[in-house]
């Protein structure tokens, strides 16, 4: 079996900066991991692995320095890394990052092996959109598996796959199709710890490294900034509200400060406590 | 591949896509959509929160408004078309398919797709929850359109252009997204971040009945079961009355109980700020804010949260905001209405008992 699992490097932390221009975001000097999401379909991928026998092949676009991610992702015991990366990429949005990344698959596929299940975290902690995943699926025909939180069977003999998936209010259980594309949901299961061995191989491994043509992408305006639909015109930091917090100023001990508090809360808001009383009729006797 | 199928975009140029003249075979497209969520026969209520902010862009772009629902059940299918024109819709499409009795990608895609093709709408709303995004991702890039997900605020700009705002980059910023060359400019936003319209009993308007000719053999993917949630591990977070909620200020996991004891006395659901679930004190579908869950309660008190963006965002729409922080500086005291500062660990011990003293207090004498 080959699985590709879909890794993003992002920011490490809120301190992102933006660029004053064109209102993209400035990814120098920021300290980066791999999407805390993706490790979740990592570990998912590296389990199958040693439950069925596969090759785990890692698939990230972006900068160049992307390889330090997929690096990582080596360390974990992934078997084989691809980077996209090219300029023409730039400022794609998730349209056009679904596009870029559908054709480094069916390059995967022809070069590696088609595989057999395809697996994304549920979103990025920097994009937050949880649409690039639907958008390969689509792209490359995959049944579409988002949200799962277990895989429950694997039937390779079959081309079968069973799943649960998170909905409102309860777990679908599904089943479908080889092949899928499946979206893990986070604490699904928990990461292991790369080995020593891996770090070795990994500082050794060769990231395999393509660009747009590498890929047959032929047509550059379905790439970057023009590929996108979608377009930014404004970046700004919310406004501030007019006025301040009203301030409870009580001093003394924290039971006389509790009970200013509350007065303060009640007065602002009767309604509330009218319907705190009503509960507590229900509740307190 | 599909996208050979649509003209590119206008050539020429480093950025084609902010040419801003619709191609001319998106100019019939017309009207607000809002792709109804229906499961096990209930609409979540962010269909109709979305019909009250797609009332409102019908109006401003002078067009009509219309629901999609979808579904296998007729009684349910036409109670959520009654409640879709109540809360605003002039116009229901009804697609009504034994293969439609659960949730699944590939139909729920495939008769979105055709209805849009078919009926051609300018903006599709859907909302932002598992189902929502897992369909809008499918049907905008079948569709090849622009998707904007999570937004805050959608609005029509001078030019009669959707600008839909959403947070950016993990929530520090906010920012404002088009779709200009390509129709239907889609969005979608999460549970309550919109405000619940007020219901027209009584007002109705036109179905159109749409056959998506599915066959259930042609259907890949089955349903074998729904192993629904037990009552108890139930955070409906978005919709309650009274949130209380915790973050890094509590110092310890251990203190967090502080939080949930207010909740208990209050009757609230309790939540905490997102580097709680990065540090596991909290389950993920306790979490508030922008990329948690968005509150508007009635009363919403935040302890030992500093109030960063993302979590503003998601609380913003609350009645009554009180914060509680050791600094006075806090952004959080930026965007509360009430605050105190103090130690959360210290007052909350003490503020559950007043509550509770004064609850107690209050009915016996009444």
């Amino acid at each position: 079996m080959h699985i590709v699992v879909c890794i993003k490097q992002v920011p490490d932390s809120g301190q992102i900066r933006v660029h004053p221009v064109t209102n993209t975001i400035m990814r120098q000097g920021v300290p980066t991991i791999i999407n805390p999401y993706d490790l979740f379909a990592l570990e998912e991928a590296l389990r199958l692995k040693d439950k069925l026998g596969a090759t785990v092949t890692v698939l990230t676009m972006g900068p160049p320095t992307a390889a330090d991610s997929l690096r990582k992702a080596l360390t974990f015991g992934a078997d084989r890394a691809v980077l996209l990366t090219d300029r023409y990429f730039a400022g794609s949005d998730t349209l056009a990052t679904s596009f870029a990344l559908s054709m480094a698959l069916k390059k995967v596929a022809e070069e590696f092996g088609k595989p057999e299940i395809i697996f994304t975290g549920k979103q990025t902690i920097d994009g937050d959109t949880a649409q690039v995943g639907p958008g390969i699926a689509k792209r490359l025909d995959y049944n579409q598996l988002t949200y799962i939180s277990r895989i429950v069977e694997t039937d390779l003999d079959g081309g079968k796959i069973t799943v649960e998936r998170r909905a409102e209010g309860g777990l679908q259980v599904l089943e479908t199709k080889l092949p899928v594309l499946i979206t893990m949901l986070e604490a699904s299961n928990e990461m292991r710890r790369g080995s020593i061995e891996n770090a070795l191989i990994a500082a050794r491994a060769d990231v395999v490294t393509w660009n747009a043509e590498a890929v047959g992408i032929e047509d550059l305006t379905k790439c970057g900034l023009r590929g996108s639909p979608t377009i930014v015109k404004k970046v700004f930091a919310p406004t501030a509200r007019t006025e301040k917090a009203e301030i409870v100023e009580a001093e003394g001990k924290a039971d006389a400060r509790a009970a200013a508090l509350v007065e303060a809360i009640f007065a602002k808001a009767p309604a509330v406590e009218s319907d705190l009383l009503e509960h507590a009729a229900q509740h307190y006797v | 591949m599909a996208e050979e199928k649509k003209p590119a975009p206008a050539a020429g140029g480093g950025r084609a896509n902010t040419k801003k003249e619709l191609p001319e075979h998106f100019k019939a497209y017309k009207h607000v959509w809002v792709a109804v969520e229906i499961e096990h026969g209930q609409v979540h209520s962010v269909s109709f929160e979305l019909l009250g902010e797609g009332r409102k862009l019908a109006d401003k772009r002078g067009v009509e408004l219309a629901a999609v629902v979808m579904g296998d059940d007729r009684a349910s299918l036409d109670e959520a078309a009654k409640a879709s024109f109540e809360y605003g819709a002039d116009c229901v499409y009804i697609v009504q398919d034994p293969a439609l009795k659960h949730y699944r990608n590939e139909t729920s895609t495939k008769v979105l797709t055709d209805l849009v093709n078919t009926y051609q709408p300018e903006i599709l709303l859907l909302g932002a929850t598992n189902l929502g995004r897992d369909l809008a991702g499918s049907v905008a890039t079948t569709l090849k359109t622009g998707l904007t997900a999570d937004c805050t605020e959608l609005a029509i700009d001078d030019e009669g252009s959707l600008a839909a705002t959403r947070p950016t980059f993990g929530g520090s910023l906010l920012c404002t997204i088009f779709t200009l060359n390509f129709r239907p400019q889609m969005a979608t936003v999460r549970p309550r971040v919109l405000a619940m319209p007020e219901r027209e009993e009584g007002r109705t308007g036109k179905i159109i009945e749409f056959d998506p000719k599915l066959v259930e053999d042609d259907v890949i993917t089955k349903v074998l079961d729904f192993i629904a949630d037990r009552d108890t591990d139930k955070a409906n977070l978005p919709y309650a009355d009274i949130v209380v909620a915790g973050g890094l200020g509590l110092g310890s996991a251990e203190n967090f109980q502080l939080v949930k004891e207010l909740a208990e006395v209050l009757g609230a659901e309790y939540g905490g700020s997102r580097p709680l679930v990065q540090k596991g004190w909290i389950t993920s579908d306790r979490q508030i804010g922008q990329t948690g869950k968005t509150i508007r309660p009635k009363l919403y008190i935040a302890a030992g949260i500093s109030g960063a963006i993302q979590h503003r965002v998601g609380v913003e729409g609350a009645d009554l905001i009180v914060a509680i922080n050791t600094d006075p500086n806090a952004p959080i005291f930026e965007f509360a209405h009430l605050g105190i500062v103090a130690d959360a660990v210290t007052l909350l011990p003490a503020l559950t008992d007043a509550f509770a003293a004064r609850l107690r207090v209050n009915r016996l004498a009444s």
